[in-house]
């Protein structure tokens, strides 16, 4: 067994006994943390491995969460049965937009400001359609929280964090299987040059295509999660580009295109966040802003000496592959 | 509806629109010669309204008066932005370059929330309540002032890029940085410049702004958005593109907010964006990337 896979088994089992000692809070940011490392690894399929920057992943977010939530509340139909048609109208959406992009050769920054459009044009759409509930916001019935209903996603903390790590444990596995496969070979011949791909033989459209879809149906059973985490939707906030950059952020300060910088990134980047405001509740000082200044200057810090991202940096020190 | 409010609504849209040209400008410079996209203008925007309102309650200074300060201001901290931050983030990839100026927006909306507070501020001066008279419409003097002002200052900055040899040797930058290079033109600084150029044209534009709109922190990353749909709609790098899609974007919002929904208003602009981007990536104006 490789040094990787060692170290990655003494994660999963700590974050599997990690509820049975852990206060509600802390259950509450590791949730978070994974929820993140989940969505970040989605959004890597896209940028990290085939190259294609996408700065409008709350889009697919903001789409499943809503599908799946309109199901449940309107129609009563169950998590496990939306989950699917999320998955399937995001992946459609994705299909859509990147058919659109790549037919008409769009790339590079027009093709990451084309996302953030997509994303605005759906967010103003929801807050005027009246089945999203508008500006209003959407809510799911809040039932018992103290036993645990698989079946329709209602439960106490618990298990959401199970959930959310398997689905965290899941795309991680998913993702290193991917970049063994022919695809995964085919998206990095993709990102480092993309005509050579195409002279290679590649049908560079249809691979960039494929990568849109896959992190588009990821990133949208995020959203379910998220829609019945919370249990209320509001387009202002799902669809918002800041929505979009978190998701993103993870990734980019743990390392693009690896397997640990989305994990990484996210727990960074949550325990930092939770840090500054505990340690600016300690002093006393918390005043609107402050947390997001700090956190910016440390966003800046990273991204200026460690343009890499963190992991790469580790994965040298510990003698493992990236 | 009357004729009438129509075109008040629309000659209303179309001034505050070339105070988004002017501000777009800025965003279309510094990408068209830099080739990094500012994902920090719309926060750069608001901190010049900011200033604006600073200036004007502390020194009871009109915004007009203001400008110079400000522009002065902007430009030194645009090139020290530049010349210190981005120049080594030029041959960095996209999503690091983002990254970089989502970090410098999200210290800058936040900066203004503590030092401002959440609420909504604004000049008053005595030309704001004045309008003139043309036939039935009433246009509004402040609106007049602070689009003649955009245009002064973008034909400024046409001007300054076409007849002087500083706005020469930028504009071969942005045509070959290595044949640049090769000629011996300082591009650091050309490039350190033009960003600081492009921060002179937000702060005139945000100036110009607070005497139409009430300033929050959080207007920032909407201005941004704003700023990006123009410039793509009109051609990213394209001057007179900038302007033109300033109007159009201005005359559409302004018309949208009338005959359907404020609220949708925006909707409106992005469905243009995708539009252009899908049919005419290079905008309205802008010259096909080679």
């Amino acid at each position: 067994m490789s040094r990787a896979a060692a170290l990655l088994l003494v994660l999963l089992a700590l974050l599997a006994a990690f509820p049975a000692f852990a206060s509600s809070y802390l259950l509450s940011v590791v949730t978070l943390i994974l929820f993140f490392a989940y969505a970040g690894q989605a959004w890597n399929v896209m940028m990290g491995f085939a190259g294609q920057l996408s700065l409008g992943h709350s889009l697919y977010v903001g789409v499943g969460a809503y599908a799946a939530a309109i199901l449940f509340t309107r129609y009563g139909i169950g998590p496990w049965a939306g989950v699917w048609v999320s998955i399937g109208v995001c992946a459609l959406l994705g299909a859509a937009i990147g058919f659109l992009a790549f037919r008409f050769g769009i790339s590079g920054v027009y093709f990451a400001l084309l996302t953030i459009a997509f994303a605005e044009f759906t967010r103003i759409g929801f807050d005027h359609l009246a089945i999203t509930g508008g500006p209003g916001g959407l809510f799911l019935k809040v039932s018992q929280r103290d036993s645990w209903d698989l079946l329709n996603l209602r439960g106490p903390p618990e298990m959401f964090y199970y959930v959310i790590l398997a689905l965290a444990a899941g795309a991680f596995l998913l993702c290193r299987a991917l970049l063994g496969s022919r695809a995964g070979y085919y998206w990095r011949a993709i990102r480092e040059n993309e005509e050579a791909a195409q002279a290679l033989g590649i049908n560079t459209f249809r691979w960039k295509l494929l990568a849109v879809m896959l992190s588009a149906a990821m990133t949208s059973v995020a959203g379910v999660f998220n829609a019945f985490y919370y249990n209320n939707l509001f387009p202002e906030q799902i669809f918002h580009i800041s929505r979009s950059i978190e998701i993103i952020l993870g990734p980019v300060i743990g390392g693009v295109g690896t397997l640990f910088g989305p994990v990484i990134g996210a727990a960074l980047l949550t325990s930092l966040a939770d840090a500054i405001t505990e340690a600016l509740a300690a002093l006393g000082w918390e005043v609107p802003g402050v947390k997001q200044v700090f956190y910016g200057f440390v966003l800046f810090a990273v991204v200026m000496f460690l343009p890499n991202g963190i992991w790469p940096a580790i994965a040298r020190r510990l003698g493992v592959s990236r | 509806m009357s004729w009438d409010l129509v075109a008040n609504v629309a000659i209303a849209g179309i001034l505050t629109g070339l105070v988004y040209g002017l501000m777009a400008l800025g965003l279309s410079v510094i990408f068209g010669v830099v080739r990094v996209v500012n994902f920090a203008h719309g926060e750069m925007m608001t901190a010049a309204m900011y200033a604006a309102v600073v200036l004007f309650s502390a020194f009871g200074l009109d915004p007009f008066l203001a400008t110079v300060p400000v522009a002065a201001a902007f430009f030194v901290l645009g090139y020290a932005l530049q010349a210190g931050v981005i120049n080594p983030f030029i041959t960095r990839p996209e999503h690091s370059q983002f990254m970089l100026l989502v970090a410098v927006a999200t210290i800058l909306v936040n900066a203004l929330l503590l030092g401002f507070g959440p609420d909504a501020r604004n000049v008053q001066v005595d030309y704001q309540l004045e309008s003139f008279a043309v036939g039935r419409l009433l246009i509004d003097k402040a609106r007049v002032f602070a689009a003649l002002l955009a245009v002064v200052a973008s034909a400024g900055l046409f001007a300054f890029f076409r007849f002087t040899l500083a706005g020469k040797a930028i504009r071969a930058c942005a045509d070959n940085y290595l044949g640049a290079l090769v000629v011996g033109l300082n591009v650091k600084h050309l490039y350190a410049l033009t960003f600081g150029l492009g921060a002179a044209c937000v702060a005139i534009a945000g100036c110009m702004m607070v005497l139409l709109v009430d300033v929050t922190p959080v207007l920032g990353p909407s201005y941004t958005l704003l700023a990006f749909v123009i410039v793509i709609v009109g051609g990213l790098g394209s001057m007179s593109g900038a302007l033109l899609g300033g109007v159009l974007i201005g005359l559409s919002e302004a018309m949208a907010g009338l005959l359907i929904q404020p609220s949708a208003k925006s909707m409106f602009s992005f469905g243009l964006l995708i539009l252009v981007l899908l049919f005419r990536p290079q905008g309205l104006l802008g010259r096909k990337s080679p």
